[in-house]
């Protein structure tokens, strides 16, 4: 440990400010930061802190992410093998080998993109590197396509990090989840691309596809009227979807530790299941003979992004509602646009998506009416005890 | 009494080190000081010049704004120094004690007897005032203001606290007597915050509000609030409880006499209790040969480790501090420190495994323990503050020094101490205190 130590220590001084290196400044920090918490003490304020730090809590949720991210990784080899009828001559491993090399390549990319413009800007800036683009890096791969080509990821992950969070000021500042605006840009940027039944799946390297199979996820399924999914293969995942939201069970596993952790808020995961749960109810209410409208309102839960969205977009802190109050609103209205946009419009299957992205929108509204409350609350008290 | 006031929110840092109850006398220090910088806002001019020779009581530097309001020997002897710092700044004023310089003599009288007017202007001359602070800004009180009433607490919730019921011990008609006296400055009462089974449940002419929560619970501000919060207009004036005593013992002799037992608490103190000494004492006096070795470096601070100030031992005792902690100073680098599963890592949030074990003391050290980020996470502060107030809200209004709202967010109920546990445990690192001291020193600029 000393060895590495030193060499950083060493190199300290060619990446200051004037001396030839300082263009690495960025990199060196980052990088010395990750192995070594720093030696700097207080000087104001509390002479303690806490061993939390923002390292320590984005990892906690790329620890949240791992069953999601691994589950994926079996799904991708079980849906291909599933797709060229040789699912029952392959083994676990074989299958999740192939899952592996499918994905790992769309994580590189993710990471190696933004961590990249992270470091420029943090150059530019002069700042430390922040820790945000450590999730959003993982969460990106994770809603995409597994069919998406890698040069859309790159590019979406570029425009997330640029336009989605770095125009604002960093971490800490942005108004949208960055991991839906790079879902979102391709969404809306090559839409051809992006939907069909063709991404879902990794066939592109063999022309073996077996009679009569659909790539279609259950949510495009039944947005065309027939409704003929698993509910175990839902809830368990081995149905075709984005990389990391097929699987409900890893999902929850997920939320698990964001919960006990205490960083996911599990206000904004409650309101947002109920939201859900309301809006499929009021939907069978008014089902006639819609298929879609009257799927029984928790089998909206399991499918599609939903549960993903729940656990690990909503809950951003960033740019979800910030008051305790607010959360409670901010997470039900995302249930409630997620299952009205998902069932109502088919052109856009992922409702999850465009409705956190338009709650993030409201969340300073959301926020500003809660703070209102709580002045007036104030002014209030303040009139009665001068009485 | 009334009932128990539960505070839910807050938090108990349990750190190693604290003051066992056994006392010990000090050998009475050579010098004794007073530093002008222990006082946010204060303006000094100096009564008198290096080498005078001073009672114990009489005036060594007054409130340029205030002049009334001055500032008193703790003990006779020769000022040998003023110790000044950058652009001159008056740092310390310091006394080579003398025992045979006497003392001033001040009207020996029963409070209850007096007019308030007649009190106050002997707390005044004696240099108790600067004792006696206000609610909003946590300043020294104006003396031509009007309080609703005044708060003491009665006890310390903050790591390793010194223990009043103990310090107290054998002094509680000394204690009476001085609520007498503060009870004839207010139009109101009196008002003492107690722990559960307090001895000082049964001090009289005050009303008694019982508090059961984690810290920051024995903080006056957030008793103010849990009880009478205060409204824009609204003055309260609080006081240190062990500084009571000091106005008891000049109701009861009619000479000051600030001797006052101070904790040596924290992690690497040897033999941490308490010892008895006196107002302004030196630092090395109370540190020297009772720390633990060590080949690393010391951090002592005078106060408590959330509210405390820096001080090196050539320095003094800060002049309303009952306390002082000596924890690591933990200027190191730790591998993959973020990463570790920290059974040994005291945390306020749930991150770490130490938050299996609740019961177990912790030696913390003065690292950040991080880098400094803007706000990321939401919910933390809001669970540390006892309090209807948004934190950080009222935070921002500062960072952007928007005066409206941090009115209407409750700027006049805070002062530093209320929000140094939001400060610890902040993921960010957000420098809460110094933002906070920030806006209050705005609002006395633009609102008086």
């Amino acid at each position: 440990m000393k060895f590495i130590k030193d060499i950083f220590e060493k190199t300290q001084p060619l990446v200051q400010k004037g001396a030839k290196y300082h263009w690495l400044h960025s990199v060196h920090d980052g990088f010395f930061t990750l192995f070594f918490v720093q030696k700097n003490t207080s000087k104001s304020g509390t002479h303690i802190h806490d061993y939390t730090d923002l390292k320590r809590t984005m990892g906690m949720v790329v620890l949240a992410l791992v069953p999601a991210i691994l589950f994926g990784m079996y799904n991708t080899g079980f849906q291909h093998y599933k797709a060229i009828g040789e699912l029952a001559s392959t083994g676990f491993f074989e299958i999740f080998l192939f899952g592996l090399i499918k994905v790992l390549p769309v994580i590189v990319v993710s990471y190696v993109v933004g961590l990249g413009i992270e470091f420029v800007f943090a150059q530019i800036r002069g700042h430390e590197i922040q820790e945000g683009f450590l999730v959003s890096g993982m969460l990106i791969p994770l809603v995409m396509p597994i069919e998406t080509p890698l040069w859309m990821i790159a590019l979406s992950t570029a425009f997330a990090v640029i336009i989605g969070k770095e125009v604002f000021g960093g971490t800490g500042m942005n108004i949208w989840n960055p991991a839906l605006v790079a879902r979102a840009f391709l969404f809306f940027a090559y839409p051809a691309q992006m939907s069909g039944e063709s991404v879902w799946v990794s066939l592109s390297d063999t022309d073996k596809v077996i009679d009569g199979y659909s790539g279609a996820t259950p949510m495009a399924e039944a947005a065309a009227g027939n409704i003929n999914f698993s509910i175990s293969d839902a809830f368990f995942g081995f149905i075709p979807g984005s990389i990391g939201e097929t699987s409900t069970l890893a999902i929850l596993l997920g939320a698990v530790i964001l919960i006990v952790t205490g960083i996911g808020s599990w206000k904004i995961m409650v309101s947002t299941v109920a939201g859900g749960a309301v809006m499929g109810l009021i939907l069978n209410i008014f089902a006639g003979d819609n298929v879609y409208m009257s799927l029984p309102f928790w089998q909206h839960l399991i499918i599609g992004g939903f549960a993903f969205g729940a656990v690990f977009m909503a809950t951003d802190p960033v740019s979800g509602s910030q008051t305790e109050k607010g959360k409670w609103i901010y997470g039900f209205l995302i249930g409630i646009l997620a299952i009205l946009i998902r069932v109502v419009n088919p052109a856009y299957p992922e409702g999850m998506m465009l409705a956190i992205l338009l709650m993030n929108t409201f969340a300073p509204l959301i926020d500003h009416y809660v703070v209102a409350a709580h002045i007036n609350r104030r002014l209030k008290r303040a009139k009665i005890s001068s009485n | 009494m009334s009932e128990t006031i539960k505070l839910r929110k807050g938090l108990n840092i349990k750190l190693k080190g604290s003051a066992k109850a056994e006392m010990e006398i000090l050998t009475f220090p050579s010098t004794v000081a007073l530093k002008p910088t222990d006082f946010p806002g204060l303006t000094p001019k100096l009564k008198v010049k290096a080498d005078a020779l001073v009672k114990t009581g009489d005036a060594l530097f007054y409130d340029k704004y205030h002049p009334e309001i001055i500032f008193t020997a703790p003990f006779g002897g020769k000022v040998i120094s003023v110790n000044r710092g950058e652009r001159r700044k008056i740092l310390e004023v310091v006394i080579e004690t003398d025992v045979k310089a006497g003392s001033v003599e001040f009207t020996k009288a029963d409070p209850n007897s007096l007019s308030g007017d007649a009190i106050k202007e002997l707390l005044l001359k004696s240099g108790m005032w600067p004792f006696i602070k206000k609610r909003p800004y946590g300043i020294i009180a104006s003396p031509a203001e009007k309080p609703i009433s005044i708060y003491i607490s009665t006890f310390d919730t903050a790591p390793l606290a010194p223990d009043y019921s103990f310090v107290l011990k054998g002094q509680l008609g000394t204690f009476q007597t001085g609520i007498n006296a503060l009870a004839k400055l207010t139009s109101g009462k009196v008002n003492l915050g107690v722990n559960q089974n307090s001895a000082f449940a049964a001090i009289k002419n005050v009303v008694i509000n019982e508090f059961d929560g984690p810290h920051p619970a024995g903080n006056v501000g957030i008793q103010i609030h849990n009880t009478a919060p205060l409204n824009k207009g609204d003055i309260v004036w609080t006081i240190n409880i062990q500084d009571v005593l000091f106005i008891g013992r000049l109701f009861e002799t009619g000479k000051v006499d600030f001797t006052k037992i101070i904790a040596l608490t924290g992690s690497e103190v040897e033999n941490p209790k308490y010892y008895k000494t006196i107002l302004g004492t030196p630092v090395s006096a109370m540190v020297n040969g009772k720390l633990k070795k060590s080949d690393y470096k010391q951090r002592i601070i005078s106060g408590n480790v959330l509210t405390g100030s820096k001080v090196k031992s050539l320095s003094y005792v800060g002049f309303y501090d009952s306390q002082l902690s000596v924890i690591p100073e933990g200027d190191d680098y730790e591998f993959m420190g973020w990463a570790s599963p920290g059974i040994d890592k005291f945390t306020a949030s749930k991150v770490y495994l130490s938050k299996l074990f609740p019961k177990k003391e912790y030696e913390l050290n003065a690292n950040l323990h991080g880098g400094e980020r803007a706000f990321v996470l939401s919910g933390q502060y809001e669970k540390l503050v006892p309090m209807d107030l948004l934190p950080v809200h009222l935070l921002k209004a500062i960072l952007v020094n928007d005066i409206d709202k941090m009115e209407q967010l409750g700027i006049y109920e805070v002062i530093e101490e209320d929000l140094a546990l939001c400060e610890y445990a902040c993921t960010s690192k957000v420098k809460v205190q110094e933002i906070l001291r920030t806006g209050i020193n705005t609002m006395i600029k633009e609102l008086g």
